[in-house]
């Protein structure tokens, strides 16, 4: 019996323009079409396959806003049981740290959890960070970067990849993992998936449930600020010549022109 | 003047150039305090690199559990110091690993963490570059001790002289029940070409290339220019080159001073990854293709007739 709980988050699509507000430097999360993080859907896979080798349940826990639901449904769509939703407005504006407290706090609603698995870095804020974080707090392993994962009973054993290369990983759980884009091809939602999604139970809990301190929340708890943000003047286009036969060696003018060849 | 710790990266005594780069940032705060982290022995091959780049201090944090275990002997020896030194600030490289112990170091120090800066001014202020270089943002930590994560290759390495004075701390004994044990590693072969992050002349391969054989062409123009290859995310999913390789929102970030796109239309998702690229040229077939809207210099044609002849120039240049 392996309990999972697997954390999702909802993005701005990456194919979509991506914008901080203005006032608060924020994440503006209307200009962009929302989505739940693709690595996320691979965690998700992940889970499944855990628990159909064996026995387990599998609990999609998310921290955002209302409209998160959305990232939840797709994963309980996919086959998890059940989802934790932490949705408070005091939560907007939260650094790393306080995000990391938050999920801590909210796997305290997944009856014994024996692993927690994660996407290694979300696509938004690209921290990658939050799952080593999450294991520090919980005082259990990080096995993080995870291309290739296997359970026997209750060891773990993880092929870590890096840009420093491949690393292997032993631990016990309850443990902490975060899987890459090479771990597995995720599964598509079946019709009958996406139907049985909308009964599957979601429990939404404020931040008062968890036994979070508030003051550690949102943009005034956050041990980081930010100063400024602009976005950055487009790029213009240069020049563009037609291929007449010549365009290698045109290429090799401009570059030798600007001194890069 | 307060400390400002610096974790050193090092394969077998070998100091990564983004150390370097930290310690030449840590300067601008304070003074450059190394931590090494890593088996006995290990701060004795690399003091002398680290007082070239202005190292005052040398902390040596050596036990045989240091390379046994993920992660955390690198925090517990941060922390270790932070404890004694009070130190301005910790910096460390943005690397996967990197940007771990970052987080878990500011979870134990109560510390604001600052992810992915791209500069670090005087003031503790660190400059960071987002959703793929589309926005700027400065920001600061609110309380305790800032720990940075800075990307590699943002700032210029300088030399200097340090003391080097070398401290030793003692490592706490690492648990397996709150620590994953390393059971072996394989580290990267690096090939004849440089490491796609830290290369100054990128050449990507994109769906227009057709095949992995066809790759070459690619592979070819690279070498003439003494670049790194990379590749879209087309290329990536069609198969014709391996996923390490990908540059984009869901691959590598890049930076060079010259990418070359080949073959490549320029979607948002692979613009995400390249378009701080000092200088950017395309070659496409198709003219309406966007990677021409950020292109310094675009050629439409066909890559496979203006790739080769544009290596066969950088050739003859080079005599």
């Amino acid at each position: 019996m392996t309990n999972i709980a697997v954390l999702v988050k909802q993005v701005p699509d990456t194919y979509s323009e991506r914008k901080l507000n203005e006032s608060d430097h924020t994440l503006d999360r209307e200009s962009a079409d929302a989505v739940i993080d693709e690595i996320n859907e691979r965690a998700v896979e992940e889970a499944l396959k855990i628990k159909e080798a064996g026995e387990g349940e599998v609990t999609v826990l998310c921290v955002g806003p209302d409209r998160a639901t959305d990232a939840i449904r797709k994963a309980l769509s996919m086959g998890a049981d059940k989802a934790v939703h932490v949705s408070d407005e005091a939560l907007q504006g939260s650094d790393m740290v306080a995000t990391a407290k938050v999920i801590a706090g909210a796997l305290g609603k997944v009856d014994g959890y024996d692993l927690v698995i994660a996407g290694n870095e979300a696509s938004d804020g690209r921290g990658g960070a939050i799952p080593a974080m999450l294991a520090e707090i919980l005082g259990v392993p990080q096995l993080t970067h995870a291309r290739e994962l296997s359970l026997e009973g209750t060891t773990l054993k993880v092929d870590r990849e890096t840009e420093d290369g491949v690393t292997h990983l032993e631990a016990n759980l309850p443990a902490v993992v975060s899987v890459t884009e090479k771990i597995n091809e995720p599964r598509y939602p079946s019709f009958k998936g996406i139907m049985a999604a909308k009964k599957k139970p979601v429990e939404t809990v404020t931040v008062a449930d968890l036994g979070v301190d508030a003051g550690d929340l949102g943009l005034p708890g956050a041990s980081s600020t930010v100063l400024e943000a602009a976005p950055k003047p487009p790029r213009a286009a240069g020049e563009r010549v037609d291929d007449d036969g010549d365009g290698g060696v045109k290429t090799a003018e401009y570059l030798s022109g600007q001194k890069l060849i | 003047m307060a400390e400002v710790l610096v974790l050193v990266d090092q394969v077998d005594g070998e100091v990564k150039k983004s150390t370097f780069e930290l310690l030449t940032a840590a300067r601008t705060l304070g003074e450059a305090s190394a931590v090494v982290v890593g088996t006995p022995g290990t701060t004795g091959k690399v003091k002398d690199a680290l007082a070239s780049y202005g190292a005052a201090k040398v902390y040596a944090a050596e036990s045989d559990d240091a390379a046994a275990y993920l992660v955390t002997p690198k925090v517990d020896a941060l922390a270790a110091v932070a404890g004694q030194a009070s130190p301005a600030a910790v910096l460390v490289s943005a690397t996967a690993e990197g940007k771990e112990v970052a987080g878990r170091l500011a979870i134990r120090l109560g510390g604001g963490v600052l992810v992915d800066a791209v500069g670090v001014n005087a003031d503790g202020s660190v400059d960071q570059s987002i959703f793929g270089g589309a926005f700027s943002v400065k920001a600061k930590a609110a309380k305790g001790t800032p720990v940075v994560s800075l990307r590699p290759g943002a700032v210029e390495a300088e030399q200097a002289d340090g003391a080097a004075a070398e401290e030793t701390v003692a490592l706490p004994a690492a648990d397996a029940a709150t620590s994953a044990k390393v059971t072996g590693v394989e580290p990267v072969v690096g090939g004849d070409r440089p490491e796609l992050t830290e290369a100054s002349i990128v050449v990507s391969g994109g769906r227009g290339v057709g095949s992995a054989e066809k790759f070459e062409v690619v592979e070819k123009l690279a070498d003439s220019l003494g670049a790194a290859v990379g590749a879209s995310r087309a290329a990536v999913d069609s198969g014709y080159y391996p996923a390490q390789f990908q540059v984009g929102q869901t691959g590598k970030t890049v930076s060079p001073q010259l990418y070359v796109a080949l073959g490549i239309s320029g979607a948002i998702q692979h613009r995400a990854g390249m378009q701080t690229s000092k200088t950017i040229v395309a070659v496409n077939k198709d003219a309406e293709a966007p990677i021409f809207e950020i292109a310094d210099f675009g050629v439409v044609g066909d890559l496979f007739d203006v790739a080769p002849q544009l290596t066969d120039e950088v050739a003859k240049r080079k005599g």
